[in-house]
């Protein structure tokens, strides 16, 4: 420190105020979600009735009508996004977690991090090109493998994580007591891992629970009720988008209605999450 | 080591399983840039600077787009980086430990909430409030009229609504690492600034700050690489024009916005290559982006330890 001679009266003032900044800035920084939850709950649950849930979209027009067919198509796409991710990210984790110091695990650490940067719209254009453009029309499958595509880097990594939490001694425990690496790693580490496991995946849910890029061009949308896999499907995210852009007051309220069930899914999926890990690792959270 | 055929499968399969990620990385970029390719080779270099669109003629060129993509990123950064700073200092340093988690969790909430739901409040809760009361204030108030970058008329959707929500949006990926990174410097560090007679902001200042930076530096690129991929918030904002403006007030266009608007409807092959190729720039940008940001955050983390 090379601080010419100041007084400390001076220094401490100066202690004072940058306290007082930093305070202010946690404080404001928590304002955008305050802000944002008290509007959707304002806006969104004067909305919500029964009809949300059940009845399907009506014309430009008339009144009423709700999102049943994007509640279901989202449920649909987030079934398949789970299909993929959760094997082929669980299965990665516990690659990386066995074989830490490997060539391939450093590079795929790094890899799925990147990856987990990526662009969710040029997810959308990859998934597009691969699986859209080959078969001529949307699809709620190809909607689906690009949510799940997002799930892997963010199932692998936390995969990895838990089961490093799981102590060395019960995978020596299990060796010594003649257990074959596989069965130690799939019956013993694998299991005590699970709950944090499980926590990984309902983030990862989470987290493309509301996406809506990659879903564009290929799930698409549609006005009408479908879970045919190969037929476009509608979602929440994207019924949210086309209404908020449209002009009418009757869309706009439903826009906000759909809002707050996502955010609901979304923060309900996530508070769950960290229960499981807190009840399960002893409280500290950390 | 002992292996019985039941772990050379088990192993084997696991090893498939993690190709997986380097697989799909390359087959992204393989896939986006062959579709990429007819309007790479169309435009050559051109497709970089020039600002024409105009899909009659097949004239398509992305300056705008990564112009827009740039400023909105740059000022969300501007706008996020004191406040995540202030939050992770505040939280690292000054919080009471009762009040830590319950802080965090909140900051980290912003990072749950869904683009297009930012998009939505942005439509109606920002752009009003930026439309009636932060606009006029800087334009008359301030008086910046006069400069080039708060001209014109104030409708709303701008430049400046998609740098307002992208900066929220980026804040907790900004403060989640700053804050981590921050959390790893040794405490011995911090304790001998203090018996050498340093506050706690000297500390900070001094010692901790220091020691942390380039991991900090990390968590900030990392918040540019989301800014720049971000879509449908944006989408809903920025106004969607072609056109390049030096005012902030003006709307703009970003290459992930375009794409989200146009691919769906692009009639000609060429208008869709070159929305492919809008996507090729925006995956180069954001890997070279994510590696430097993952490589420098990685190497406080690992000091740290």
């Amino acid at each position: 420190m090379q601080r010419t001679a100041r007084s400390l009266g001076l220094r401490r003032a100066t202690n004072a105020v940058m306290l007082g900044v930093m305070n202010v800035a946690a404080l404001v920084a928590v304002l955008p979600l305050v802000f944002i939850l008290w509007h959707l709950a304002r806006e969104g649950a004067s909305s919500l009735s029964a009809d949300f849930f059940t009845r399907m979209p009506k014309p430009v027009g008339e009144a009423g009508g709700g999102m049943a067919n994007a509640i279901a198509g989202t449920l649909v796409l987030l079934g398949i996004a789970s299909l993929i991710g959760l094997p082929v990210g669980v299965g990665a984790g516990l690659y990386l977690a066995e074989q830490r110091t490997t060539r391939l695990a450093v590079a795929v650490r790094f890899l799925a991090d990147v990856l987990n940067g990526l662009p969710s719209i040029v997810m959308g254009i990859f998934a597009w090109q691969f699986l859209v453009r080959p078969v001529g029309h949307f699809s709620a499958a190809a909607g689906g493998i690009a949510l799940g595509a997002m799930m892997i880097p963010l199932v692998t990594r936390t995969t990895e994580e838990m089961i490093r939490l799981v102590p060395v001694s019960l995978r020596e425990a299990a060796l010594a007591l003649g257990y074959t690496r596989w069965r130690t790693s799939l019956a013993i580490v694998l299991r005590t891992a699970l709950p944090g496991i499980v926590t990984g995946a309902l983030v990862a849910v989470a987290r493309i629970a509301g996406e809506t890029a990659p879903l564009l061009f290929t799930a698409f949308g549609n006005q009408f009720w479908s879970l045919a896999l190969d037929q476009p499907v509608s979602a929440l995210p994207l019924q949210i988008f086309a209404y908020a852009i449209s002009p009418y007051d009757e869309w706009h309220r439903l826009a906000w209605a759909g809002a707050l069930v996502l955010i609901a899914l979304v923060l309900v999926i996530s508070l769950l999450s960290r229960l499981v890990t807190r009840s399960r690792f002893g409280g500290s959270g950390d | 080591m002992g292996s019985t055929p039941g772990d050379r499968i088990y192993r084997l399969v696991t090893t498939a399983f993690a190709w997986a990620v380097p697989l799909l990385l390359g087959l992204i970029a393989l896939e986006v840039v062959v579709a990429a390719w007819p309007a790479f080779r169309t435009f050559g270099l051109d497709f970089l600077t020039s600002s024409q669109w105009d899909e009659v003629r097949g004239n398509f060129g992305a300056a705008p787009m990564i112009y827009g993509t740039v400023v909105s990123s740059v000022l969300a950064l501007a706008l996020a980086t004191p406040l995540a700073l202030g939050v992770a200092v505040f939280l690292s340093e000054f919080a009471p430990t009762w009040l830590r988690q319950p802080v965090a969790f909140l900051v980290d909430l912003l990072a749950a909430i869904p683009s297009v739901v930012y998009g939505l409040w942005g439509i109606f809760v920002l752009l009003p409030v930026l439309r009636e009361q932060v606009m006029p204030f800087l334009a008359d108030t301030l008086g910046l009229r006069h400069t080039p970058f708060f001209s014109g008329a104030a409708y709303g959707p701008s430049m400046l609504a998609a740098a307002v929500i992208l900066g929220i949006m980026v804040l907790p990926y900004i403060s989640a690492v700053s804050r981590e990174v921050l959390m790893a410097v040794p405490r011995s560090q911090r304790e001998a600034a203090l018996a050498l007679g340093a506050t706690k902001w000297e500390m900070i200042r001094d010692a901790v700050v220091p020691y942390a930076r380039s991991g900090i530096v990390g968590g900030i690129i990392l918040g540019l690489g989301r800014a720049l991929g971000e879509t449908m918030a944006v989408t809903m904002l920025i106004g969607n024009r072609h056109e390049i403006s030096s005012s902030l007030f003006a709307p703009g266009y970003t290459l992930a916005s375009v794409i989200a608007n146009e691919f769906a409807e692009a009639t000609s092959a060429l208008h869709t290559s070159t929305l492919m190729a809008c996507g090729a720039v925006l995956l180069a940008v954001t890997l070279v982006v994510n590696v430097v940001a993952r490589w420098l955050v990685w190497r406080v983390s690992r000091e740290g330890r």
